[in-house]
This record gives C-alpha cells, structure tokens and sequence, in this order.
C-alpha cells in the first residue's frame, strides 16, 4: 500500500489549515497487531466534533509507516490507541522513529490499556500525554489543546 | 392458540384503566416519576408494568417447550438439571508451556472445559519470527508457530476427555489442522474430538478486526473447515458464531443478534450451495453472544435469538433436524463494562451478569477477571471468576427450573418486541444485497462505529450510570495497586529458536512442494484444502508459511476506511 492511500482523510479540508487558522491535525494511529478500534474511532469523532483536523491510519501499522504518516500529513499530534499489551516495545519504537525521521516536533498522545506501572517506560519514549481508559471528551480535547498551547502554536 | 382468553384481557384492560385514573395518578401527582421516558439499552420503550393485556398477540407456540421448536424456554429438555452450564474460562499467554500450565491450574479449581486465546500473530498467520509479530509474540494469548507448539499446549491433558476452545479466526483451518495432527500423533479417536473453533470469518471484518485475506477468501475457507470437519470430527464445533465481538465493538443487543444471524445465512448459503445437506453440518453451528448490563434485555436477547435462529433454519433453509435448529450458546460477561476505577466493583458487574447468562439459558460461560481493564487476568483472579459461577450453579438454586422468567408478561413482551426488530434488521440485511456485500461495502461497520459512539455520548453526558466513574465518584480513591499478570520477556526468543530448530530439521525440499500443491488448490474453488493443510503440518510447514502460501494467491485485505 502506498503512503498516499494509507491514511484516509475523516474532516475538514487541508488546504488553508495551519499558522493560518490554526487548526490543529491530529493523526489517529493504530500500531501494531491490536484490532480494538472502537476507540481510536470513537476519539477520531471527539476530536473532530472539537473542530480538529482527524486523519485515521486504519489498523495494523508499524511504527515506520504511523510517522511516515504523519510526516505527510503534517500533523501536530499522534494519538495511538493500543489494548495489546505491547506497549512499552511499540512507544519505544514509535520514538525512535520520530527522532529518526526528525519528526520529534510532533506530539505523542497515548490511551487505550495502559498499566500505571508502565507509564514511566511510556515517558522514557517520548509520549508527552497518556489519557486515561476512562476519559470524558473534555479531558481528550484538552489535552491535545493544551499540548499544542504549551508550545506556542494556538 | 393464544396464552389467555379474549374475556379475561378486556378484564384486565379495564382494570388497568381503573388503576391508572386512581392510585396511578395521586402517585404521579404527588411524586413524578424519575424520568419521562424509560426503555432498554438497545431503545426499546418500557412500560411501568406489564399484564396479561401486554402479551395477549402472543400464541403459546412462539414459547414451546424447553429443547422443542421453537426452542424459546431452552436449548435442551432438561437444560441444567441434565447438565449444568460448561464453567469455560479462556486462558492463552506466552509459550505453549506457561499456557499448559495455567489450563492445569483452572481444571484444578474446577474447570470443565478448555479455552484457548492465541497472541496476535498467530491469529494473524505470522511467524513469532516474522518483523510484523515485533512485540506481540505470546503477549494476549499463547504463541503457536508449529504443530509442535499444539503439543506442548495440550502437553498430559487428556482430549478426548475435556472439550477444547480455540479461539482462533484468520489461521483457524490451520490451527485445526494442527489440532487433529496431534490427536492422530496420539492415536485419538477423532470422533472423540470436542470442542469449539470460533472461525467466524465475517465478524472479524467488522468488529474483532483480525484477518489477513479479502473477504470472499476467507468465507470459503471456513466452508472448507466446516464440510471436513463434519465427517472427520463430528463432535467439533467448527465455527462459534460470535455476537459477543459486534458488541464489544459498539452494537446493541439488537445489532448483536441480528448482525451475527446475517452472517450465520451468508455461511449457510455458502455450505449449502457446495452440496452439503442443512442437516449435515447445521447441528455443528454453535454460537457465542455477551452477557452485557442491561440485565431484563440480555435474558430476551437469548431468549429471542434462540427463536430467530430455530426460524432461520426451519424456514429459509428447510432444516429438518431438531439439532439444526438448536441454538447453543457460550457467554462471556461483558468487558466493555469493567472499570480500572474501584476494580473490585468488576466482581459485582460480573456476576450480575453471569446471572444473567444462566436465566437466559447458556450452555458454556466466561466470568471476566475484575483485573482484565488492566492486563490478562492473574490466576487469583480467574479464581475468583470461576467461584462465581461456582456460587450461582452450586449456591443459589437458579438451575432446578428451567427458563424460570419464562411466562412473565415482560419478559415475554420484550422477547417478542426484539424478535421483531432483529428480523427488520435481517430484512434490510436481504434487500442491500446480504451480508458478504455489506461486509465489502463496510455497512455493519458504520452502524457499529455508529453505535459506538453514541454510546460514548451517553456515558459523557452522565445518561448511562458507570459507578464510580461518573456517578459517585470518590475524589479520593487512587488508582489501584494492581498485581499485573507478568509478561515473559524471553518467550519471543525461545519460539524464534524452535522455529529455526524445525526449519533446520526438516525435509525443507517436502514442505516447498506442499506449500506449492496447496497455493494451486487454492486457486480453484472447488477444493477442499484441509487435506492438504494437514499434510503440510504435519511435515512442519509453520503457520506463517502456510498463511503466506495463500497471501500470494488471494491477496491481502484492505480495509475500508470507516471513522
């Protein structure tokens, strides 16, 4: 499958995005093996109701492909939704990518199952923001906005 | 025949209306009620109270009796007074051997069957070798690469004695092949075998996500693995028909029952139109929905998707079996109710809804582990699971009567209300072309998404009540301590190295050939690759080769893009 159609845009349009309008993109990442995505689809249509700019990856993508993804779509934010367990090896993985491909600007915003026990390696790979199972939209949308007010850029 | 006389309705109809003027309306009218429209969690009105007047259209017939047509009241005549329901807890993690160990431990505490969940690898039909497995092998369920593996797996348990699940989907005709090699290496009676696949390819496409070929493909295989199995291993399950997963991904109950009968059609056609009999293969066709919250609509939803079924087979495909139009059932309680907050009120949902299974009349069941919002669940946890069912089969005595809500006016009223809107769901399933079509066209996958999501609002806005999480929630409980089940850091190694210990000593000249003559059965569609399959495993073709061999001949899947 080509980079082109690997991703598949859910809202809004690009064209006059960015410094412009300020809208802030977020690709939606499933990494991994984990079908489970009745969250990662549920949080694509919270964050997109929130009038953010959603790009879904579809499911089964290695860390490689999630940043050469979200490279493409110049994104601000990665959110991966993980419930395999697989976490601490893909995070560290996803991180090595982003810096690899000099893409450590983009944010990283993990959720799904998640053991508090693991949080600490999650850091240690560059996640900036994990979002508990049991968050209301509130807490997702904002986090994603606050990530990007910290930098400067809304 | 209908259940009450013409005179005695319009009796209890004007009675009512006598009620509702008088001790109905002081009531209203000194205390409204909590809310101004109640209904079930699939949207189904309820009213305050039933009557006689409620299920008055009803013939006696649509109930029967217990292990009869329309089999409403029971699978079986005797239901569990013969047998009580299979106390089946699935269990699947790392190599072969710490998943062996784990199964003595369950029938130990008082398991009666086995359940196997694979790691994502093998249900995708990758090698633990392959770069795509990187961090998945053995982490969600048990790692099988070779026919060894299985060995290990069943290693001093007795299959021809204990039933065995296997829940597997993609690579499911593989794994069974590997399964019947073993028994044989054991010198099994095949007709022996029980036990269960789950092998239900249309459902992975639209909630478990788990496949590797497109979807015509991945029909015809199970087709295949139905018609062998049928005359090879008669006591096999060759597929679990599994409503639980379009749940778990967003469908109400309705969805669940109507969704998953679509696809029981789609297979049927598919099996029929190959020249088997109905009646060869239907008594094989077993089933797998969820136990979820809403307790009166769960206990229907059994109770109407045991009559939708028996109609299916009797109606459309002319079954003449009884067995043909039995529906079986295993039940899992529903994970998507489990909280990481106060874990321990998980004991509580699980085992109301583990009653829930039973007065709906299951025949096999999972209790959730109160850990498994966290990781797998710990062996004191699946412990405490098992109690559960302990204590509602041994403890309560719901099991002497069977069908024990049977004859409530609203339990009756709802059965038949879902009923009638599963088959308007089967219905518009038929007029769009059926349920292969739709699964291509990503239908179900929108309503599910649909559904979803507007199940996530509920919970948001506080309409649908999650203890803990957004009602009385407690500010100063902390996230728990959790034991977390421990994941093996050296089970990808080790099945990396058996791996290259088979492909080192095998006839690799044998395996090419096999691989080669089973890709070239598979370009026509009027072979059954079991066969060859099982050769092949048996020369040590690993999974990952197999798969592989018919990538390259069926292609892979591509997903249509749904948010």
């Amino acid at each position: 499958m080509s980079e082109a159609n690997m991703t598949e845009q859910v809202a809004g349009d690009a064209p006059d995005r960015d410094a412009m309008t300020g809208t802030i993109r977020v690709l939606v990442a499933k990494l991994g093996l984990d079908g489970h995505d009745r969250g990662a689809k549920v949080v694509a249509r919270i964050l997109r109701d929130a009038g953010m700019e959603v790009v879904y990856t579809g499911l089964y993508k290695s860390p490689d492909e999630v940043v050469a993804a979200a490279v493409q779509e110049d994104v601000d934010v990665i959110g991966v939704s993980l419930l395999s367990g697989s976490h601490v090896p893909l995070f560290r993985e996803l991180g090595r990518c982003l810096r690899e491909q000099k893409a450590d600007h983009i944010f990283v915003v993990a959720g799904g199952v998640i053991p508090e026990q693991d949080y600490a390696a999650l850091w240690d790979s560059g996640v900036d923001a994990i979002v508990p199972q049991e968050a209301r939209a509130e807490l997702i949308v904002t986090t994603v906005r606050n990530l990007i007010a910290a930098r400067g850029r809304v | 025949m209908n259940l009450f006389s013409q005179t005695a309705i319009e009796d209890i109809r004007e009675k009512q209306a006598a009620w509702e003027e008088k001790e109905l309306a002081a009531a209203l009218g000194s205390r409204p009620e909590e809310k101004p429209a109640y209904e079930t969690e699939c949207g189904i009105p309820l009213k305050r109270v039933y009557t006689a007047a409620d299920i008055a259209d009803i013939p006696a017939d649509e109930l029967g009796f217990p292990g009869a047509y329309p089999f409403t009241r029971g699978a079986y005549p005797t239901m569990y007074r013969g047998r009580p329901w299979t106390i089946r807890q699935v269990a699947g993690f790392g190599n072969p051997e710490a998943t062996n160990q784990r199964y003595k431990y369950m029938i130990q505490t008082g398991q009666t069957g086995l359940s196997t969940d694979f790691d994502l690898p093998t249900l995708l039909g990758l090698d633990s070798d392959d770069p795509r497995a990187f961090g998945e092998v053995g982490r969600v369920g048990v790692a099988i690469d070779t026919v060894d593996d299985v060995e290990r797996l069943f290693d001093g348990i007795d299959l021809e004695k204990i039933s065995v699940s296997l829940t597997i989907n993609p690579s499911a005709w593989v794994v069974y092949a590997m399964y019947v090699a073993v028994a044989e290496r054991r010198g099994y009676d095949l007709h022996k075998l029980a036990g269960t696949l789950q092998a239900d390819p249309l459902k992975e496409y639209v909630a478990q996500k788990e496949w590797i070929y497109p979807v015509r493909p991945a029909v015809r295989l199970l087709r295949d693995l139905i018609m062998y199995s049928a005359k090879a291993t008669p006591k096999i399950n060759p597929i679990s028909l599994s409503g639980y997963h379009l749940s778990d991904v967003g469908g109400n109950a309705l969805q669940e029952i109507a969704f998953i009968m679509a696809f029981t059609i789609a297979y049927c056609e598919e099996v029929t139109g190959a020249g088997m009999d109905i009646d060869d293969f239907a008594p094989r066709l077993s089933f797998f929905f969820i136990s979820h919250q809403d307790f009166f609509e769960q206990i229907c939803k059994f109770r109407a998707a045991r009559r939708v079924y028996a109609k299916i087979m009797a109606e459309r495909f002319k079954a003449r079996k009884p067995e043909s139009m039995r529906l079986r059932v295993h039940v899992q309680t529903a994970a998507m109710s489990l909280t990481k907050v106060e874990h321990h009120n998980n004991l509580m949902r699980t085992a109301i809804q583990a009653l829930g299974a039973v007065l709906g009349g299951c025949q096999s069941m999972h209790t959730n582990g109160l850990d498994e919002a966290f990781a797998i669940p710990t062996e004191e946890a699946m412990k405490l699971a098992i109690r559960t069912q302990q204590i509602i089969r041994d403890e309560i005595n719901v099991t002497s009567v069977i069908d024990p809500l049977g004859g409530s006016y609203f339990i009756e009223r709802l059965t038949r209300d879902m009923e009638t809107e599963i088959w308007k769901l089967l219905d518009e399933v038929d007029e769009r072309g059926g349920a292969v079509k739709l699964v291509e066209e990503g239908w179900f996958q929108q309503k599910l998404a649909d559904s979803a999501y507007a199940t996530f609002q509920k919970i948001d806005a506080g309409e649908k009540i999650s203890v803990g999480v957004n009602r009385y929630v407690d500010e100063t409980s902390r996230s728990a301590e959790v034991h977390i089940h421990p994941y093996d850091e050296e089970c990808t190694q080790l099945q990396i190295d058996r791996l290259r210990a088979v492909r080192s000593g095998r006839d690799n000249a044998r395996v090419r050939e096999l691989l080669k003559e089973l890709a070239e059965q598979a370009r026509s569609d009027d072979i059954n690759l079991l066969p060859k399959t099982i050769e092949a495993v048996r020369a040590k073709a690993t999974l990952g080769e197999i798969c592989a061999a018919l990538r390259e001949v069926w292609g892979a899947y591509a997903e249509p893009m749904i948010v």
